[in-house]
């Protein structure tokens, strides 16, 4: 048995070290840690409760929306407030262009790259993606960089700026689109899905989200879209057989995306990936361990546990802690989304295992890139201008309140307690906590370190791309991890 | 462009939220990259974005260190987090058993500029807020107190002090127009403010150019969040004190804080995280206790007094409106007059 030390891991969004127990070149072991602690659930302590939404977006410039909204449901929980109708509109666009800009962000610049190194320079595909998609210098970047800031002049629009944006307020927007705002929005869409369909499938979006099954995906990278980045990662991950790598522990989990006024554009749900059996997230069943974690014993439940660091703790290998379900790891994020909707494409990619793997999880990413951009075309001609896009603040409760959203990377909770308006208690969890948490006390590994048990890495150790993929695949936020 | 003269940049990122680097990577036209390429810029290795990985990542970080790699410009991104206990423990790079502390320590002597990119790594940022949990500074500074990880003595190699691009993300702009005038060798100790921010955006106020500024000039104030009005008086802007070109420019192809509503909150200043109660102004008196930079008290009272008797209807109506309730229209002034007198 050998053990190495993997880090740093690159192209992806912070702090993250592998530590792997290998036997004969198969991984038996993975320890997955986050070497980053900021200390936002100390820092929230005391202030008045408002504040919440200038320091939690903070937790991360990658998926900053996504904080502001968590902290915003929470104080929409406390105000009973209900939010103004256009708010949740504008609001779901700038969160929906976040989102898409993360998937574009790791698509391009973070997952494709792996494919243009010199451990592939012997398959049949690997001029073109290096040509295309190499780290840096690749042509792809060259289109998707600038299409990624058209994508984001939505932020500009509706929030002012992006990253940490202050405009997300518990009612709705502090800013009422005009009739030119909605011109512009229009115009700025049209160019991000012209991108789309041009270069990244190389086909209208209506024919990526009607793919049913992944025969009709594999067709279409051979067929309609071959000429897209879509169908060359199809291609060239089917030579791989990514299908077959980084199998998760079986439960899918979303907390709903995208409120309206009828409710989430992608409901809530937690998905037996195994059996098929879909029931309503037991959101209040959360629990924290921190038994490997470098953190002192609190509760379990997050609305009464602290956030207390303790680098001496025994067994401790994480800044991150556990978050179990009834007891059990649970994987959040794109997929898990499409899956509990029930994407037809997405239950055929999950059904040969009956578990997710590193092929479906790049096809959830893409697939969703296409449905948020025909959503938010939507959402634009949904907009009502001669009604308000914020509604007042009403008087703050004391108490202990939770809110949920979807980030790109899955769901994201944060819970709070309030006296005389100030924050009492405040604790987050955020999708990677889920994807990339250590092991819990019974020893059971957190999904992806779940993913990497048994992969083969043959001579290769730590620099198998295999185990970069995989990795990846699950599109880490460390930053928000530990926070 | 690329030849073996190329200025070379290393980024790395400290105790960051990876904002930063998600704001430069949207500069527009041709893309981050290619405009790096342009000015002849060659990244050695940028975290989220270079092929290298583990072992060969280290490898870079090592030549470096040891000098067998010319570093032209060093930027650090996030906090440099020196808990618990100087240790730097809070902050570990993978893969190397070495705090990020003690990384940043290590390479800015080799480095003939030192950059701090956002306001963390300037000046500790949120992170170093209080309680402070990991001792966050920033890499000259501690808020407004000059020391921070390297110390107040230091100097990079070509003699300036670290440049400071604060901003909390920082403008884009801001970080690409230092670096190119770093990558041109056209930036000088005379280019920086005494905080070491560049004046290329710190020689103005996030005020100037606000599209609030005729409801600023009459006072005219918005009192709940969506509303048109100025946010200074009621709100808990601070564009009239804080440093940045925030309105003279597009922030995501057109937007700003003020002008999505969003009062300013300083994140270019030092120490902005101290800030207990960001959406409400406090007052003495009812005069707000922040006032325009080099403004007299008594100069702002009296100019407000005034202005606010002269406010136009139309000014008083949209600064309490969610939108535009009337527009300029010649002669709206006199026929709203004339409908009161009726």
């Amino acid at each position: 048995m050998t053990r190495i030390v993997v880090g740093p891991f690159n192209r992806v969004e912070g702090d993250l070290e592998l530590t792997l127990d290998i036997d004969d070149g198969v991984v038996r072991e993975a320890r997955v840690a986050a070497s980053l602690y900021r200390g936002f659930e100390q820092l929230l302590l005391g202030r008045p409760a408002e504040d919440a939404l200038v320091i939690a977006p903070r937790v991360c410039g990658i998926c900053s929306v996504s904080q502001s909204l968590a902290a915003a449901a929470v104080l929409r929980g406390a105000q009973n407030a209900a939010p103004a109708r256009n708010g949740l509109i504008a609001t779901n666009l700038a969160h929906a262009a976040e989102n898409i800009a993360d998937h574009l962000t790791h698509f391009y610049v973070f997952f494709m790259p792996d494919f243009a190194r010199a451990a592939y320079a012997a398959r049949s595909w690997h001029e073109t993606a290096q040509t295309r998609f190499r780290a840096v210098s690749g042509a792809a970047l060259r289109e998707a960089l600038p299409a990624r800031a058209r994508l984001l002049e939505t932020m500009g629009l509706i929030a002012g700026k992006w990253p940490h944006s202050l405009a997300f307020r518990p009612g709705g927007v502090t800013r009422a689109l005009a009739l030119g705002d909605e011109m512009r929005l229009v115009a700025l869409l049209a160019d991000f899905r012209g991108f789309i369909e041009r270069t990244l499938f190389a086909a209208p979006i209506e024919a990526v989200i009607e793919l049913a099954s992944g025969d009709a995906l594999d067709r279409f990278a051979h067929g309609a879209g071959a000429a897209g980045d879509f169908a060359a990662f199809v291609r060239i991950a089917r030579d791989l057989r990514l299908e077959q790598i980084g199998r998760g522990p079986g439960l899918l989990m979303s907390a709903g995306a995208y409120l309206g006024s009828d409710g989430h554009h992608f409901p809530a749900g937690l998905l037996d990936a195994a059996t098929g059996a879909l029931r309503a997230p037991p959101l209040h069943a959360i629990e924290e361990d921190v038994s490997h974690s470098f953190m002192r014993d609190t509760a379990g439940d997050p609305a009464r546990a602290e956030t207390v660091p303790d680098i001496h703790r025994p067994g401790a290998y994480s800044f991150a802690k556990a978050p179990r379900l009834e007891g059990r790891a649970v994987e959040v994020g794109a997929l898990a989304r499409q899956a509990v909707a029930g994407h037809p494409l997405i239950r055929d990619l999950l059904a040969p295992q009956g578990a997710s793997n590193v092929f479906a999880r790049i096809v959830a990413r893409l697939l969703e890139i296409a449905l948020l951009t025909q959503a938010m075309d939507g959402w634009t001609r949904d907009l009502r201008r001669s009604e308000p896009f914020c509604t007042p603040d009403t008087p703050l409760r004391d108490g202990a309140f939770a809110g949920f959203v979807e980030a790109a990377r899955g769901a994201l909770g944060h819970w709070a307690s309030y006296a005389n308006g100030e924050i009492a208690r405040y604790q987050i969890i955020a999708p990677t906590t889920w994807n990339f948490s250590p092991r819990d006390a019974s020893g059971r590994p957190g999904p992806l370190e779940f993913a990497l048990q048994g992969l083969d890495v043959g001579a290769e150790g730590a620099s198998s791309v295999a185990l970069q993929h995989i990795v990846r695949s699950f599109d880490p936020c460390m930053v928000c991890t530990a926070h | 462009m690329t030849t073996g003269n190329d200025f070379t940049l290393l980024w790395l990122q400290a105790g960051s939220c990876g904002g930063c680097t998600m704001s430069v990577l949207e500069r527009g036209g041709a893309g981050w990259l290619e405009e790096l390429r342009r000015f002849g810029v060659r990244l050695l290795w940028h975290p989220s974005l270079s092929e290298e990985t583990g072992e060969e990542a280290r490898a870079i970080l090592g030549r470096v260190e040891r000098g067998e790699e010319r570093l032209d410009a060093l930027l650090i991104e996030g906090s440099v987090l020196r808990g618990p206990e100087g240790t730097g423990r809070f902050d570990m790079l993978a893969g190397t058993g070495r705090s990020m502390f003690d990384w940043v320590r290590a390479l800015a002597p080799r480095a003939d500029y030192c950059v701090a990119v956002g306001s963390c790594a300037a000046f500790g940022g949120v992170p170093a807020g209080a309680p402070d949990p990991t001792d966050a500074c920033g890499l000259q500074f501690s808020a407004t107190e000059i020391g921070g990880a390297l110390g107040a003595d230091f100097r990079s190699r070509s003699g300036l002090p670290v440049v400071n691009i604060s901003g909390c993300a920082p403008h884009p702009g801001w970080i690409m127009e230092t670096v190119a005038a770093l990558a041109l060798r056209c930036f000088t100790a005379a280019d920086i403010d005494a905080f070491g921010r560049p004046r290329l955006f710190a020689d103005h106020l996030a005020h100037h150019g606000c599209s609030r500024n005729e409801f600023y000039e009459f006072k005219a104030s918005a009192e709940d969040v969506f509303e048109r009005g100025c946010l200074m008086e009621h709100l808990g802007c601070k564009a009239t004190q804080a440093v940045g070109d925030c309105n003279q420019r597009a922030w995501n192809g057109g937007g700003s804080c003020t002008q999505a509503g969003s009062t300013c909150i300083a994140c270019t200043s030092p120490g902005f995280e101290a800030t207990r109660g960001f959406h409400h102004t406090p007052k003495i008196g009812g005069i707000p206790v922040g006032l325009p930079l080099d403004m007299p008290k008594a100069w702002f009272v009296a100019l407000a007094a005034l202005s606010k008797s002269a406010t136009p209807a139309r000014v008083r109506e949209n600064a309490r409106s969610d939108r535009v309730a009337r527009g300029p229209a010649p002669g709206a002034e006199k026929r709203a007059g004339a409908e009161k007198k009726k």
